[in-house]
């Protein structure tokens, strides 16, 4: 299947006075994709999506939405739609009437309205709640009326900004499985912001990292978390073990490196120009202990154990260095490493990523 | 809240209200009571009668003066609201603006200057320009002042007002004015309804720039009773005084249920 871009944004910066809020982003969405843009609070992940939807204009670059550039194209004509992080329904109308206002202004005929509402309704399983008004419902359901009101007028881009964040975690979960299904199921181009990882991770085709108004890397989930190209992305995505080395020979995207704790191996690398200090990047699951020790093999004793559930985290030391390690609670084994013991570990060299320190 | 202090639990919380209350609604008490006394005579109760709201309701003269305050206040009130509304819409959704602050102080003067300065203004400028239809001149004037008490209102209710719903009103397509008319008005009308019963009520009570502006036949109410005062204060007073007393509360009453109502669909 081919398929068509349905949003470029062409180095686009912007400005509020004196202080950069987005610095030269770039990238393309494809059609029907679901896009995320993920980062820390502050980034410019909502300043970004104004931007598309017309509430805020670019101080430089372009923004072309399915080969038209809408630069100065208002709000109320571009065919895109938001479900706003405070759903911003409006308060004096009916949940039916809210979900028909963008279709009056469209233009759209009584009968065909009504069609179509009972169909949102539909689709987010609030027909019973047709003509309450958004004070009786609760956040669940106010989220499922702004996505539908969103979606009623056949955007071709929907813009979602957080619009999880404000719910409970069970329903968080079942939300994303919804919008998921409902992305699939409707072909529309989705462009979702959040600041959670996980929910990233989970749901997107496509995430692009934002740190500091600047685009940090943009890849699928797996990319994103298995092959971090900076710091930044290694950090803000899950968590990791970041380990001091020294470079000591550079093959394009090889390099041969050494740690101060005694070893020498060959691993992936990123943004390093040639020999000297770098960052090894090391998941904490990636690590085994005792009989899962494989690879480069070291000793070091259990610092602390903290029971998670399905998983245990322990920090172990060994020869200076404090590393997280997580272990599957497969068995009920990992209980049975108590702090003080000393413990071999061990991890492969393609779970390392070298890093610019 | 529940840290914070209930001032009522003060010693001598309760008398200070009942004193209060004594000392703002006794005269308003004693007008009442003496509106219903028999005797011409102020200071002497001679029995119960309602002669005296026959003697007001149909005085001519009276009827006039409350026709003329209506209408100045309605057409006032009218004007001042749909500049207090512009003026609320600009300044408060229009960050970036200049001379914003400037304006909004330009709006609100005329509550800082002594009404007699604006008022004497206003009589020069009047008869500088030979603009002499006193009706005309007492709208002109009312609109004037009414203007800032009807402006607080309407912009504290649009600043409260999340910008999120007039954006929502674009993103689906709204052009700026159904935008305007769909959403912002509808979320800010009890406070454009505040506005215009405060503009209203500071017209109808209106005496110094009324009094100056004033040409005949076009007496307002204030003026009339106060020129009744100057030969005297008479029983029929009472009762007029016992009227506007009557339909202030129901007009507040009115404004109340109103707004209370709007503001929980709001
Ligand atoms: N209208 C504005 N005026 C000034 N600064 C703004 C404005 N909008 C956003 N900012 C600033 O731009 C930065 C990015 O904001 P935002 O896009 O809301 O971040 P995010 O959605 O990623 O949390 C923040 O530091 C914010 O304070
Ligand atoms: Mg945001």
């Amino acid at each position: 299947m081919t398929r068509g871009k349905a949003v470029e944004v062409f180095n686009v910066s912007k400005r509020f006075g004196d202080y950069q809020a987005l610095d030269h982003v770039d990238f393309t969405i494809q059609e029907n994709e679901f896009f995320t843009l993920l980062g820390p609070s502050g980034c410019g992940k909502t300043t970004l999506l104004r931007m598309i939807a017309g509430f805020e204009t670019p101080s430089e670059g372009a923004i072309v939405l399915f080969g038209q550039e809408i630069d100065r194209l208002p709000a109320h004509k571009r065919h895109v739609n938001t479900v706003f992080q405070s759903y911003a329904l409006f308060p004096h109308m009916t949940l039916a009437q809210n979900i028909a206002f963008g279709l009056e202004n469209l233009g759209w005929d009584k009968p065909r309205r009504e069609v179509r509402v009972a169909e949102m309704l539909e689709l987010v399983h609030m027909t019973a709640f047709a003509s309450r008004r958004p004070d009786q419902l609760s956040g669940g359901q106010r989220q499922r009326i702004a996505l539908a009101r969103a979606l009623a007028p056949e955007p071709k881009v929907l813009l979602l900004d957080e619009p999880l964040s404000a719910l409970d975690l069970k329903l968080r979960q079942a939300m994303r499985d919804e919008l998921r299904a409902l992305q699939r199921q409707t072909g529309i181009t989705f462009i979702f912001v959040t600041h959670d990882q996980k929910e990233a991770l989970d749901m997107s085709d496509r995430i692009c990292v934002l740190g500091q108004g600047r685009v940090q890397q943009i890849g699928t989930p797996a990319e994103i978390y298995e092959e971090p190209e900076n710091r930044f992305v290694a950090d803000f995505i899950g968590e990791t073990n970041f380990l001091d080395a020294e470079v000591i020979a550079l093959d394009g995207a090889r390099a041969r490196i050494r740690t101060p704790l005694g070893l020498e191996f060959d691993a992936a690398q990123k943004g390093l120009s040639g020999p000297g200090p770098a960052t090894l990047s090391l998941r904490p699951e990636k690590i085994g202990l005792q009989e899962q020790a494989t690879g480069n093999v070291l000793t070091g004793t259990i610092r602390s154990r903290n029971y998670m559930g399905g998983y245990t985290h322990f920090v172990v030391e060994t020869g200076g260095a404090s590393l997280r390690v997580s272990r599957r609670n497969a068995v009920s084994q990992a209980e049975s490493y108590a702090v003080g013991q000393e413990v071999r570990l061990g991890f492969r060299d393609e779970s390392v990523r070298v890093l610019a320190r | 809240m529940s840290t914070a202090h209930n001032v009522r639990h003060y010693p001598g919380a309760g008398l200070v209200t009942w004193v209060f209350f004594l000392w703002l609604y006794a005269p308003i008490a004693v007008v009442i009571w003496l509106s219903f006394n028999e005797n011409r005579l102020v200071s002497v109760w001679t029995g119960f009668s309602m002669k005296w709201y026959e003697a007001a309701l149909s005085n001519r003269a009276l009827l006039d003066a409350l026709r003329v305050s209506l209408t100045v206040a309605v057409v006032a009130t009218t004007i001042a609201t749909l500049v207090a509304l512009s003026a609320a819409m600009v300044l408060s959704r229009n960050e970036t603006m200049r001379f914003r602050r400037l304006s909004e102080t330009v709006v609100n003067l005329p509550l800082l200057l002594p009404e007699i300065v604006v008022a004497v203004a206003s009589l020069i400028l009047f008869s500088q320009l030979g603009f002499s239809n006193g009706m005309a001149r007492l709208i002109v004037a009312h609109s004037a002042f009414c203007t800032p008490f009807a402006f607080l209102p309407i912009r504290a209710r649009m600043q409260g007002m999340s910008r999120d719903y007039e954006e929502a009103a674009k993103d689906l397509y709204a052009a700026p004015f159904t935008a305007f008319r769909r959403v912002t008005l509808p979320l800010i009308l009890p406070g454009v309804f505040a506005g215009a019963m405060l503009a209203f009520v500071i017209s109808m009570d209106d005496f110094i720039t009324s009094n100056l502006l004033a040409t005949g036949g076009t007496t307002t109410l204030p003026v009339y009773i106060f020129g009744l005062i100057k030969q005297g204060t008479t029983p029929e007073l009472n009762a007029i005084s016992t009227l506007l007393i009557f339909a202030s509360l129901i007009i507040a009453t009115f404004a109340l249920v109103l707004s209370a109502r709007s503001m929980r669909r709001g």
